[in-house]
């Protein structure tokens, strides 16, 4: 193997690591809101700090690898990418993070299951986790159609966040006593809103990569129809 | 600026006796424009360069097939002056090859060889010619001094700058660069943004990063053909073939 292939083959392995260590931020600050789990969300805030030695760790790569080696055309796309992805990924870590430190200091109990289920929160929850699936393995595949679906469930997440809204206007009404933690929770709900941003941000990193098509700024409607799903 | 073709190559085929070098080579260059040559060493990069001065002119079994045209004129037509086309198109060579004589002389040398005779015009045109080498400042001191006490950087300039005396409008480089130190190398490089205004260059580089950085279009050759040529950002970004891809990546082979 060539040492730009045996240098690219460590980055993927290196952002792979950073990939793990926020995919599991990210459930478990799912897991410690949704059965509010305070112990889970000191654990959280407390790898936060492992994420961001990470992402240095990988941006210090990537810095590495364009120095020494003058990557170009493929090799170019690839490590520009990666550089987006792993600020991406730090991102998302970061609202994972922002999640526990409600769990932790301001959530005083479980969210209301009739309030869970008006919201939909487990399929938002889902949904992002999918998305962050699906963005892996369309960059361990060069895939850029499954990245491009990673879009498509973006939509759904924005949905779910836009009904949020009305809902939680409603339980306040009903319940104004808790109106402090409702917003806290209308505030989690924008946070996995943003991860899906990111996570969208992501595949069209992914698209950039393997098909140098870029997808930034260009409306997701303009994609092929079978893309859409 | 005008897009104008300059050098227009067209079903190019080129044979060293049973060798066929260049295999049914078109492309376009455009007036002041820098193109780069790229390939594996053999793949017809030089062949293809000294085709556009007819310097393969006088190489035993050597058979050209196709046309090319430079300024719209096919430069193999009959009756076509080898003397008067090479002062259209200039050329540098990978060595530095002053001639052995005053770093002045080198420059009055092809003036005079030329028909000039009148000194004051031989002295202001050596004077330009330095200037648009970027060595009159270096070298102003001292142009009685033989061109061989230069350092090798300097030595390439002034043949870029003997070149330039002729007022050609194409200036053909092959790897001006490749035995030159870094400071040197940057030199020759700068040198080719500033020339660019005024001519057309066209350079062989085994430098990838060179060809990526003074270049607006990039040619990539292999095996005697013309595999791609596309803007110079298109070939580093995205280039469309794989060999291409392979071979600017350096997984070729
Ligand atoms: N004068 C010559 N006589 C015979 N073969 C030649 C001559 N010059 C070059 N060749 C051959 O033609 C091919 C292309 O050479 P050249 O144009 O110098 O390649 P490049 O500049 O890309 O390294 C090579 O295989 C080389 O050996
Ligand atoms: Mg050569």
């Amino acid at each position: 193997m060539k040492q730009t292939e045996i240098e690219i083959k460590a980055l993927k392995s290196r952002l792979a690591d950073m990939w793990s260590l926020v995919e599991q931020q990210v459930r478990k600050s799912f897991e410690a809101v949704t059965a509010f789990d305070q112990d889970l969300a000191h654990e959280i805030i407390s790898r936060e700090k492992s994420v961001n030695a990470q992402e240095l760790v990988v941006d210090h790569h990537c810095e590495n690898f364009i120095a020494l080696f003058n990557p170009v055309a493929v090799d170019l796309r690839f490590v520009l990418s990666l550089l987006k992805i792993n600020n991406n990924l730090e991102r998302i870590g970061d609202f994972a993070e922002s999640i526990a430190l409600f769990v932790a200091h301001n959530q005083t109990k479980a969210i209301a299951p009739e309030l869970a289920k008006q919201l939909q929160l487990k399929r938002m929850f889902d949904t992002v986790l999918k998305m962050m699936e699906q963005a892996r393995t369309a960059l361990a595949k060069e895939d850029s159609r499954l990245a491009s679906r990673v879009l498509g469930l973006d939509d759904v997440v924005d949905l779910i966040h836009r009904d949020a809204v009305p809902v939680l206007a409603a339980y306040i009404t009903a319940h104004p006593d808790e109106t402090v933690e409702v917003m806290g929770i209308h505030n989690v709900v924008r946070r996995v809103e943003r991860m899906g941003d990111r996570l969208s941000n992501i595949a069209e990193d992914v698209v950039f990569y393997v098909d140098a098509k870029e997808l930034r700024h260009t409306a997701y409607t303009q994609l092929p129809k079978e893309e859409k799903n | 600026m005008e897009n104008q073709t300059i050098i227009s190559a067209q079903g190019v085929n080129f044979w060293y006796g049973d060798y066929h070098a260049l295999r049914d080579i078109s492309l376009d260059m455009e007036a002041h424009t820098v193109t780069a040559f790229i390939g594996p060493s053999g793949c017809g990069k030089s062949t293809f360069l000294r085709l556009l001065n007819r310097m393969n002119d006088l190489v035993d079994g050597a058979r050209l097939e196709g046309r090319i045209l430079i300024e719209g004129e096919d430069i193999y037509a009959r009756g076509v002056m080898v003397d008067e086309l090479r002062k259209r198109v200039g050329m540098v060579f990978q060595k530095p090859n002053p001639f052995p004589k005053t770093i002045f002389e080198n420059i009055a040398y092809g003036l005079r060889v030329n028909g000039v005779r009148d000194k004051a015009f031989i002295e202001s045109r050596v004077e330009e010619s330095l200037k648009g080498a970027a060595l009159w400042g270096e070298v102003k001191d001292k142009l009685k001094k033989p061109a061989f006490e230069l350092s090798g950087g300097q030595q390439q300039r002034l043949c870029i700058a003997r070149a330039l005396a002729v007022q050609p409008s194409i200036l053909l480089m092959d790897e001006p660069a490749s035995a030159l130190d870094p400071i040197s190398t940057s030199k020759i490089e700068e040198l080719i943004y500033e020339l660019k205004t005024e001519y057309t260059i066209v350079i062989v580089t085994h430098n990838m990063q060179q060809a990526a950085r003074v270049s607006d279009r990039t040619a990539f050759f292999y095996l005697g053909e013309l595999i791609e040529y596309d803007e110079t950002k298109k070939i580093f970004l995205n280039p469309e073939k794989a060999q291409t891809q392979n071979y600017i990546t350096g997984r070729f082979g």
